[in-house]
């Protein structure tokens, strides 16, 4: 700020806050003067009538002390201009301190996990907790708020996965993010071609898909689409092309999005996020992750 | 007479006094602050809105997005460790109005670009429900049946321009190509994935 503004602000307040005192000191003044029979002339209903009383003194009282309040304040903090005032406060350096309070705090949340591996993590009830409340501020709005993901989020606790669900494919996935691309192939195969492709698709988990169409697109699966699905169609985790047997379907299962896939292709993507919630957090998450499918698995076991 | 008669009697003498005391503050608090260069430079990246992200803000502010998300992260821990890097003037220059809010119904967004997927913008934007089944925020289907209008968009930059925003005679020509076929859901997104990537670094 240039000194001309500095001077105009200190000039300003001050005169505001003398004016407010001298406006107190002059119609508080020949208070002495009035007797209790004054009024202000005013006359209601007859008898009613409004004395003219000085103001009370604990309510002037009051007043002087906002006046004091504000002075004081005005030397102790930043509002005169460009003085920085007695404490030499900013906003940032609020921040800054605060920063480093909370800094220190998460280093002492994060050492007690520092020196577990993934197993122990797992295992860990703490790790676990802290995992669910990185997730749910990080994650759920894709994944959801329960793990089940969505038309085109992975749900996280079933057993399939794209890029595998061992500690280092977890880390991966959240540190540094995935992109699958599903190539399309609609002009390659033509529309009689699709549909052919679709019901061998189907076929591959079981689904009802005429015969006659399942011979011509398993002709057409292992010229176009053997590559990344594999010939049994089990997928490719190094790609994250995905299992095509299982009957999960990240997109929907139904003839129309399995064609819609095929013929324009897919691409999804997992944000990195490294960088929006810090090395130290990744592995947290990935164990909390990990324990979601593990627990529906084991419960799986139980109803079998 | 007692001193304050003179006042409460004369409507005039009143009416000045009521002026200045309401006067003081914008003074002193707001009428300097328009000649700092703190408020009307822009901070280190920040450029004025390519076309499809101009147009994208339009729908921004005609949706009333502003009545639920602010865009503003206050220098508080509680926000930088949720959103990002705080708010400073210097993000806001090429925005008229800007878009700060007071009113969080919903999440801030000033450090939403890049957070999420198109795709997840795509979803979320025709029924937030299908991605986060707790969520009250209303949809907005028809945003894929209206296109941008590339006219007014480059009438938009030229009148920019003339303002003072540093558009290039090339941008706005370049325009009409940028927004042509685009719909307002392209444009909506294409704005909210550029929001705070300068303070960000995604």
């Amino acid at each position: 700020m240039n000194t001309g503004w500095s001077i105009f602000i200190i000039v300003v307040t001050i005169a505001n806050i003398l004016g407010c005192w001298w406006l107190l000191h002059w119609s508080s003044k020949h208070k002495a003067d009035i007797a209790d029979s004054d009024t202000t002339g005013h006359r209601w209903d007859g008898d009613l009538q409004e004395l003219n009383k000085p103001l009370p003194r604990w309510w002037l009282i009051l007043f002087n002390i906002t006046i004091v309040f504000g002075l004081v304040y005005l030397v102790l903090y930043p509002g005169l201009g460009n003085f920085e005032g007695v404490y030499k406060w900013t906003q940032d350096k609020r921040y800054q301190s605060e920063l480093q309070a909370a800094e220190a705090q998460r280093e002492q949340v994060f050492a007690q996990f520092a020196e577990m591996d993934f197993d122990a993590l797992v295992r860990e009830p703490a790790a676990l907790q802290t995992g669910q409340r990185i997730f749910a501020n990080h994650c759920a709005m894709c994944h959801g708020s329960d793990a089940r993901g969505a038309p085109g989020f992975p749900n996280l606790r079933d057993q399939d996965w794209l890029y595998g669900s061992d500690a280092d494919a977890l880390h991966t996935s959240i540190a540094d993010g995935r992109q699958g691309v599903m190539p399309p192939f609609g002009s390659v195969l033509g529309e009689q071609g699709i549909w052919e492709t679709v019901a061998y698709v189907q076929s591959l988990s079981g689904q009802n898909a005429s015969p006659g169409l399942v011979e011509k697109g398993k002709a057409h699966y292992q010229a176009l689409c053997i590559a990344c699905h594999g010939p049994e169609g089990r997928g490719n985790q190094i790609l994250g092309a995905p299992n095509l047997t299982d009957d999960i379907w990240l997109h929907g299962g139904s003839p129309d999005s399995i064609a819609a896939a095929i013929s324009e292709g897919r691409t999804n993507r997992m944000p990195p996020h490294k960088e929006l919630i810090g090395e130290q957090r990744v592995p947290l998450v990935a164990a909390y992750v990990a324990s979601l499918s593990a627990a529906d698995a084991d419960h799986g076991q139980d109803e079998h | 007479m007692a001193q304050h008669e003179v006042v409460e009697k004369n409507i005039n003498l009143m009416a000045i006094l009521i002026a200045v005391v309401i006067s003081v503050a914008g003074l002193v608090e707001i009428l300097p602050l328009i000649f700092q260069n703190q408020v009307s430079e822009p901070s280190e990246g920040i450029v004025p809105y390519p076309p499809l992200q101009l147009a994208g803000r339009d729908v921004y502010v005609r949706e009333g997005c502003y009545g639920c998300h602010s865009q503003q992260v206050r220098p508080f821990i509680s926000e930088t460790e949720r959103y990002g890097p705080y708010s400073v003037a210097g993000e806001s220059v090429y925005d008229r109005p800007f878009q700060w809010g007071s009113k969080r119904t919903g999440p801030d967004l000033a450090r939403v670009g890049g957070r999420y997927t198109d795709e997840w913008h795509r979803v979320h934007l025709l029924n937030p429900r299908d991605l986060v089944p707790e969520s009250n925020m209303p949809g907005y289907p028809w945003l894929v049946r209206n296109t941008i209008e590339p006219g007014m968009v480059v009438r938009k930059m030229q009148k920019l321009q003339a303002i003072g925003d540093p558009y290039t005679d090339e941008q706005i020509q370049n325009a009409v190509a940028e927004v042509q076929g685009k719909t307002e859901m392209d444009a909506l997104i294409a704005y909210l994935q550029g929001l705070g990537r300068t303070r960000t670094g995604r």
